[in-house]
């Protein structure tokens, strides 16, 4: 497999419409599909090198045991209009042109107003006593490192890796056991949705899209 | 649905069009003007001009140059496939290998951590042995000279048959192969594996009923699926990926998912249809089933007339099953029963799913037969979407299985008769005569040694108790766990009774911490699957090729390098590593110190067992085809598993077994008639003679052979084409489009095998003393694997008034087995850090519980007059009824709520510590197989 071999749905630049616009990044997550086997919350520490105690995504289970019983994995879901971008004093944390939100880890105070704001819970900070200091904030970065020098040491220990420059998906998307988190250009996903909700005859299934993507379609 | 999109093989994706907005090295750029900081990019232009100006030429980013190592995933049976990336001889990250045919790049958590399992910091390091209660280091040199000296001593005492060698499920085909000649040369058939207690039950039962015990079509063909019934088998957590193809086909095919179980597992939740059944009582379940059908005139008459046999024998047991009957018995609503059946009959294709819901009772051969009655009945049989799709549990549990890690047979199922010692003399180049003498007698060689289930009686009984003249005086427990084994108290008395205990694995594990002995434990630093290269042969039999990623960490060997150093200082390396046509390459003069051989001596083992594996016909796998599938997985159909085009034009992924010739493409689906033999066509195996005792014929009616056959009809077994080393057989059976083992029928009658109808039978320890007298279990069995069995005398009725709630282990998604291994990569403990009972809100109300409360579990006395009990915390949840609790079997490294890990050698405690659920396991085994019943047993809770 060469290294260099691309692993994420892109935009076409020709064609009728000649899409030049900028893709814009996002998550799905089918609950329709999701089994909670945690391969997208070891994959992420796997590949971002991710400490003890911080969970960059988590899958969670609702009515465990009885009919209805779902999973939903939750990372960050890079929202279109992020509370936590609105809500940060320090302007830590912004939006990438592709959607991406980041945050700057030596900007951040530590503050945890994102976390109040996040409906997802996606802020994450090292574990300290109840009243002690919370430390930066860490979040799913959509595997695009940070504000540093791609594929550099220093990005790589503040952020872990940086897959989109690689070209590659997000881990956690990428190795999802029933393709139920899937993650790309939001066209791309929204096709692949449009092809699940056909063959199921009904909608459903695509969890806190409105929430976090209040304008698309 | 797919993710991504297949690109074509070799085109660079520089050419793919990657959006000038997206490209990340413009993210600085973007990032001083988000953060406010343009003004400094007047002094900066410069240099992004210059970083622009690369971004046109591809390769100029400076990338990390990582190897890229094609692997297959080694926990489960699934067989996935993901690519490790290895930077200067480290293991520094893992990839998606999106075009593997089976998983398209999934991974579970086990999977996503299989990095983990080489670079975690609890992998042993060196091998230890235990003196005076302390654990010390010592060289491999030493330690495999001080082992071999007491398995002399031990040998000459005692004789070939006071050892037991307890291989794995993990080691490879080849590792496995090279195991059961070992013991053959060491001269006892005292060598078992996890598949005892793993699918047993399931091979005995489906070889009974049409010829092979394997899985009969495939993950990728649930596809096909319009119904599929899960039944004892929580596909979620034990193979998650699985799921990819089930939810494909609940989709796409609207397919209706029925699961049956007595918790509502997280695969429940996605079924159309559940039914809480009460644990073992499968056969009731499924005859009812039977009934409703047969009673309708649903079934396949064109099946059950031209190619099964003794339907009447099952009419008449299926009479004794009306929706009532059934409804007492198994708990499930007759509307509900008559639902299934409907929908079972209404949507086929459908497809039959199980796990160890179905095989451990002791009533299992008779379970799995169950099964397959009711997909000959439907008429699933032999077609895409249809099949018995037998999930087994570890990566390569189907291949040491096949290649004979087992106490009743040898390599390719050809049993431990004459003649079968003698086909394999024959691939060996060795003399019969001279493999005999390292035996007892040519009794104790041809008679079945004892099992994984049972080896410890071995040690604990009187030597006139067992089925051999001496006791057990030595164990090996080699890429196995203990604490997947029920009865672990005995177990445990057992392994501090032996004289010598050796420990082979990566991680230390309960072998070696549970037993209370100063001395006389080694433990021996094996590699993972990872650092070894081999074939692995994945549940449906696809057998895929397995790369190493990295050499051996620490002192780890590979198991082979392991094994052949033991040989040798035993005095048969030589006659090991030749077989008729050459000596295995690769091997050298001295095994000291190696610590792994190279891929060549596995490329020769694999030739090996092609010559003599004549009866599944792995004889068409060779070692090239297996590499040029890997480079082209690409050219596979998701759906069919075929390839299209290149030079595997044809092929099917994994060259499943009967893969007759080289130039056979493999047998996705078993018992297919509507293709020809050559193309993977088969009729059932005409295994037990051409006509029944009772004067049925046995061979499949005219006009039902498979097609192009040069007979249109039934026949009988190809003369030799078990033994005949040439090939030309098989050659002239393809040239004929004829299957070498004939075009029999299926049997609903197993009149060599107790129970040859499948039974009810209720458990040992059955919640239902009223239905005990109607149904009851077998009698006790003085000889059964070289051990006494009981059942009946301890069937008793009154259990149930000490011990009434019903106790059912399983698994959990991020561990495996006796979780040895997972519970030592921090990843997996995060996700998954306590042991726990599941109990519901009903019955924790009533014995005063609250979610979290430490609760004491005890189990039934049996036959040791002491009851065994556990420590574990309380979770309440609706998953099981009110009238059972389930454990979870993968924890170990505390007893009686005490914690071990004083016991671990320093540094070497794992992440996840917890009591182990088969302390409290019942008695009971099945009586064909063994097989343990580790999923209906009886206990009492009280809080801590």
């Amino acid at each position: 497999m060469a290294q260099t071999q691309v692993t994420i749905p892109f935009r076409e630049s020709e064609g009728p419409q000649a899409k030049h616009a900028p893709a814009r990044l996002k998550f799905y997550v089918d609950v329709k599909r999701c089994i909670e086997c945690g391969g997208c919350e070891v994959a992420c520490k796997n590949e971002n090198n991710v400490p003890e105690g911080i969970a960059r995504i988590r899958v969670v289970t609702v009515n465990e045991g009885e009919a209805g019983e779902s999973n939903v994995a939750v990372p960050c879901m890079h929202c279109s209009k992020a509370p936590c971008v609105a809500v940060c004093p320090v302007d830590a944390l912004y939006h990438r042109e592709d959607g991406i939100v980041q945050v700057n880890k030596e900007t951040c105070i530590g503050c945890g107003y994102c976390l109040y704001a996040c409906p997802f819970g996606a802020p994450q900070f090292p574990k300290s006593s109840p009243f002690g200091a919370r430390g930066v904030m860490d979040k799913c970065t959509y595997c695009a490192g940070g504000p540093e020098e791609p594929f550099s040491d220093r990005e790589r220990r503040l952020y872990g890796s940086n897959r989109i420059a690689e070209g590659k998906l997000p881990m956690c998307a990428s190795v999802c056991s029933t393709k139920a988190l899937v993650a790309g250009d939001g066209e791309e996903v929204a096709n692949v949705v449009r092809q699940r909700m056909a063959a199921r005859g009904s909608g459903g299934g695509g969890w806190a899209w409105g929430t976090a993507y209040p304008e698309s379609k | 649905m797919k993710l991504i999109r297949r690109q074509d093989h070799g085109v660079p994706a520089a050419q793919s069009g990657w959006p000038q907005a997206l490209d990340p090295r413009l993210d600085r750029r973007h990032f001083l003007r988000a953060a406010g900081l343009g003004g400094l990019a007047a002094s900066m232009t410069a240099g992004l001009v210059k970083e622009t100006e690369a971004a046109q030429e591809p390769g100029a980013i400076n990338l990390p140059q990582l190897e890229q190592v094609k692997t297959i995933c080694g926990n489960c049976a699934v067989g996935c496939g993901f690519v490790g990336e290895v930077q200067d001889g480290v293991w520094v990250s893992q990839e998606p290998w999106f075009e593997h045919p089976i998983n398209l790049g999934s991974l579970c958590s086990k999977g996503a951590a299989a990095r983990e399992h080489v670079i975690s910091e609890k992998r042993l390091r060196y091998p230890m042995k235990r003196v005076n209660g302390q654990w010390q280091r010592l060289s491999w040199d030493q330690a495999l000279s001080e082992i071999v000296a007491k398995l002399q001593e031990i040998r000459e005492q005692h004789g070939p048959d006071a050892f037991m060698l307890l291989g794995s499920a993990h080691h490879n085909n080849e590792t496995a192969y090279a195991l059961r000649k070992f013991a053959a040369f060491w001269g006892s058939n005292n060598i078992d594996h996890q598949a005892r207690i793993c699918h047993s039950t399931t091979v005995a039962g489906l070889a009974n009923v049409w010829g092979y015990g394997a899985m009969t079509n495939s993950m990728n063909d649930i596809r096909h699926s319009r119904s599929i019934m899960i039944i004892g088998e929580n596909v979620c957590t034990s193979h998650p990926i699985a799921m990819q193809h089930i939810l494909t086909a609940k989709e796409v095919n609207r397919a209706q998912v029925i699961v049956v179980d007595p918790r509502f597992s997280k695969t429940a939740a996605f079924a159309n249809q559940y039914a809480r059944i009460r644990s073992g009582t499968d056969v009731a379940f499924i005859y009812g089933l039977i009934h409703i059908i047969l009673k309708n005139g649903w079934e396949d008459k064109r099946m059950l007339n031209e190619r099964t046999y003794g339907l009447q024998a099952l009419v008449d047991e299926v009479g004794k099953f009306d929706p009532d009957t059934v409804e007492n018995i198994t708990g499930v609503p007759k509307a509900e029963l008559e639902r299934i059946a409907r929908t079972m009959a209404d949507n086929r294709p459908g497809t039959v799913i199980w796990a160890m819901g179905g095989t451990q009772h002791t009533n299992g051969t008779s379970i799995t037969r169950s099964y397959c009655a009711l997909q000959l009945v439907l008429g699933n049989m032999g077609v895409p979407g249809g099949g018995t799709n037998v999930f087994r549990g570890h990566d390569n549990v189907q291949g040491a299985t096949d290649l004979g890690v087992l106490s009743n047979t040898l390599p390719g199922y050809y049993g431990l008769g004459a003649g079968a010692w003698k086909h394999w003399a024959n691939v060996w180049g060795t003399d019969a005569e001279e493999l005999k003498s390292r035996f007892t007698n040519e009794k104790m060689m041809q008679k079945v040694g004892f099992t994984v289930a049972r080896w410890y009686e071995g040690v604990l009984l009187d030597a006139e108790e067992l089925g051999q003249d001496v006791n057990v005086h030595a164990a090996f427990y080699w890429g196995h766990s203990t604490n997947c084994q029920s009865q672990l108290d005995r177990i445990k008395r057992a392994l501090e009774k032996v004289d010598l205990l050796v420990d082979i694995d990566p991680f230390v594990t309960t072998t070696s911490i549970l037993p209370d002995r100063p001395d006389g434990v080694y433990i021996l630093p094996a590699a993972t699957v990872y650092e070894q290269y081999g074939s692995v042969t994945n549940s449906n039999r696809d057998i895929q090729w397995r790369n190493r990623v990295v050499s051996p960490v620490w002192e780890s060997r590979s198991d082979l390098a392991i094994l052949l150093d033991l040989a040798e200082r035993l005095g048969f390396k030589d006659s090991l590593t030749r077989n008729t046509q050459a000596a295995w390459e690769g091997v050298p003069e001295s095994m000291q110190d190696v610590k792994e051989l190279p891929e060549e001596t596995y490329a020769s083992i694999i030739r090996e067992w092609n010559l003599g594996m004549r009866t599944i016909g792995m004889t068409g796998q060779t070692y090239e085809r297996m590499k040029r599938q890997q480079e082209w997985a690409h050219a596979f159909d998701i759906k069919t598993k075929t390839a299209v085009g290149g030079p595997v034009d044809g092929e099917q992924w994994g060259l499943p077994w009967p893969c007759w010739t080289e130039q056979h493409p493999g047998t996705h689906i078993l018992y297919r008639t509507d293709i020809p033999v050559s193309q993977g066509g088969l009729g059932f195996r005409a295994r037990w003679g051409t006509q029944a005792p009772d004067g049925d014929t046995l061979l499949a009616a005219n006009g039902s052979a498979p097609a192009g056959s040069s007979i249109n009809g039934g026949y009988a077994e190809l003369k030799d084409w078990k033994t005949d080393l040439t090939g030309q057989v098989f050659a002239d059976a393809m040239a004929k489009e004829l299957a070498p083992f004939g075009n029999g029928r299926a049997r609903f009658n197993s009149w060599n095998i107790p129970d040859p109808v499948p039974a009810h039978r209720e458990p040992i320890h059955s919640p239902r003393p009223d239905l005990i007298e109607q149904w009851p279990t077998y009698d006790d069995v003085k000889d059964h694997y070289r051990v006494p069995t009981l059942y009946k005398s301890l069937q008793k009725p009154d259990w149930v008034k000490d011990y009434p709630i019903i106790l059912s282990s399983g698994r959990q998604v991020e561990f495996e087995g006796g979780g040895n291994s997972e519970r030592a990569c921090w990843w997996l403990v995060e996700l998954q850090p306590e042991m726990y009972v599941e109990i519901h809100p009903k019955l924790a109300n009533d014995h005063r519980l609250k979610h979290g409360d430490w609760v004491w579990i005890e189990s039934p006395e049996d036959q040791d007059g002491k009851p065994s009990r556990i420590k574990v915390k309380a979770k309440i949840t609706k998953r099981v009824g009110p009238d059972m609790v389930y454990l979870p079997f993968h924890w170990g490294g505390m007893l009686e709520g005490e914690s071990l890990a004083s016991k671990y050698p320093a540094g070497y405690v794992p992440y996840g510590l917890g009591e182990s659920a088969n302390i409290v396991t019942n008695y009971g085994y099945d009586r064909v197989t063994q097989m343990q019943e580790t999923k209906t047993g009886l206990c009492r809770i009280s809080k801590a």
